[in-house]
């Protein structure tokens, strides 16, 4: 058997799989997106764009996605930053890696179980019946976009935490030496050497927390009690409630192309503040 | 500095920490501790749809991350000796598989398998030569395909990382020795990459055990753990709910900790 062949049937079962477990299904989500709805829920062959037409009916699933899914990128970013930067610089090298692993580990675990742990914190009896103590009443948090924003913080900040601490941890720490011998007080050092280093670790951990937030659907629906709802909640509706397969492709669809335009448009503009950097450093 | 972090691993592990003491709570009530107990933890494990539900998880689980870690290690091995069109298109796979969001996958698994169960049982029934033909449907076997599909591409990923870091030195000094590709493989590339391997068949196995919203789309009548939670939590947290994520929590933590170190041995040798 020569080499080549022998790889041939090594990749078998993985192409299979790829195959029948992926290329298949996208395809038939695209053609079932073009078609009608049935009498009775289901599919019915057809080529028509009205299903297109209508995704406006599911809008605010799409507004909510859009403007938490950065917002929870962003606020993830602002509090795994510090922490990052803590690990990275000033923690004690001994405990760095235990640190560290401590910041990833909750990832691995079940998301469900973790979300729900906030139901108990952000409910009636949690936070708020603390604050009632201390005499600040009526604090609902719960079932509110605060509720989601903070489930997704908890959820996704080691995503965030990992790129930018490898970032900084690979960061030649001489030169933030060099930078405050030359008389930069430690905000300007901050600003001017350790943020723009960052940026390609602050641009990976933003990437891998905004694409997982737009196919979001645990949070949402555990946190935010069907008034805070994504994108995934109504995908979760249509083809499980409503069974509305055509109409359920196509927000599928074009979940997944704003994805592609975003992200592409947002690795555009990474690109481009990169090479402006670049330019600043030869000058 | 120090002050900030240290808030932000509260924030990290309060919740966790949260539920793990409720639920050696005595009381049934949620928000006052009455006691130490630990009959939460029986009555979950002698609730017959909570073992159901394990038993359906560990099964899917074990089966998948078999699968998982065999054809993702022959694929990645196969990969490395590839180039050209079929490497790309390997590579673009991969990437879809490991970008496109659990819920897509999700639905076009649902659609895709019942679109093709659609039109193979009659066939099947056609040609079945005597009594009831079987019939295909969602179940352990989509429940199985759809997390292989997601898990190899991440045991392919692990192990492709492994094999880059490996001297190819090795390899080619086995061949040179007269060694065949097979014995090549067993006794040099195999224990190399092994820890990488068992990492792989470990972080599979607690991606399927955790995974909701995959199996939400296809477990068909079956229920796995994380669907039985997610529909009791509907109905409202319980001191058994607090037992059982506790439960899956640990399991996590341990299964991680062993991928973690078997990770850092392999590096260590290698």
């Amino acid at each position: 058997m020569t080499q080549r062949s022998r790889n041939l049937l090594l990749l078998a079962p993985a192409g299979a799989w790829f195959l029948v477990m992926l290329v298949i299904p996208l395809t038939v989500v695209l053609i079932f997106s073009f078609g009608e709805r049935g009498a009775a829920g289901g599919y019915v062959p057809a080529f028509t764009l009205d299903q297109y037409a209508n995704l406006p009916a599911r809008w605010a699933a799409f507004k909510n996605t859009l403007i938490l899914a950065p917002a929870g990128t962003l606020a993830s970013l602002l509090i795994a930053y510090p922490l990052a930067y803590y690990l990275a610089v000033r923690a004690d090298p001994r405990w760095k890696t235990v640190l560290l692993v401590l910041v990833i580990v909750p990832f691995w675990t079940s998301i469900l179980i973790r979300s729900y742990a906030w139901i108990f914190l952000l409910g009636g009896r949690g936070i708020p019946a603390l604050l009632a103590a201390i005499g600040i009443e009526d604090v609902r948090l719960i079932n509110t976009p605060f509720a989601v924003l903070i489930g997704i913080v908890y959820g996704y900040l080691p995503l965030m935490v990992f790129p930018i601490f490898v970032n900084l941890d690979r960061l030649d720490k001489r030169l933030l030496e060099a930078s405050s011998d030359l008389g930069a007080s430690p905000w300007r050092t901050f600003l001017q050497v350790t943020l723009p280093m960052s940026l390609p670790g602050i641009a990976t951990g933003c990437l891998l927390v905004f694409i997982l937030l737009m196919g979001e659907f645990l949070i949402p629906a555990i946190l935010g009690g069907g008034k805070v709802f994504f994108v995934g909640n109504a995908l979760v509706d249509l083809f499980l409630q409503s069974r509305n397969w055509a109409f359920g492709s196509a927000v599928a669809a074009t979940l997944v192309i704003l994805m592609l335009v975003t992200v592409t448009a947002y690795m555009r503009l990474i690109r481009r503040l990169g090479a402006q950097r670049e330019d600043v450093a030869l000058m | 500095m120090r002050i900030y972090a240290a808030f932000v691993y509260i924030f990290l592990y309060l919740p966790i920490g949260v539920i793990a003491l409720f639920s050696f709570n005595a009381g049934r009530h949620a928000s006052q501790l009455q006691g130490f107990s630990t009959q939460w933890y029986g009555k979950a494990l002698n609730n017959p749809f909570v073992m159901d539900a394990l038993q359906t998880s560990l099964i899917v689980a074990l089966v998948s991350a078999t699968c998982a870690s065999v054809f993702g290690t022959m694929a990645a091995v196969a990969l490395q000796g590839i180039r050209g069109p079929l490497r790309t298109t390997f590579d673009l796979l991969i990437y879809v598989a490991v970008m496109i969001p659990g819920i897509v996958i999700g639905i076009a698994t649902l659609i895709g398998l019942v679109t093709l169960f659609d039109q193979l049982n009659p066939v099947l029934a056609a040609i079945w030569p005597s009594g009831t033909p079987p019939q295909f449907s969602m179940g352990y076997g989509s429940l199985i395909a759809a997390h292989t599909l997601f898990t190899m591409a991440l045991v392919i990923i692990i192990i492709r990382a492994r094999l880059a870091g490996m001297d190819r030195a090795l390899a080619e000094a086995s061949s040179d020795l007269y060694a065949t590709p097979m014995g090549t493989f067993r006794q040099v590339t195999l224990p190399l990459i092994f820890p990488a391997i068992l990492a792989g068949f470990l972080l599979s196995f607690t991606f399927s055990f955790d995974d909701f919203i995959i199996a939400f789309f296809v477990a068909g009548s079956e229920t796995t753990l994380p669907i039985y939670v997610f529909s009791s939590i509907r109905r409202g947290v319980t001191p058994e709910i607090n037992a059982i994520g506790t439960l899956v929590l640990a399991a996590s933590l341990i299964l991680l900790v062993t991928a973690q170190v078997l990770l850092r041995s392999g590096r260590r040798r290698g």
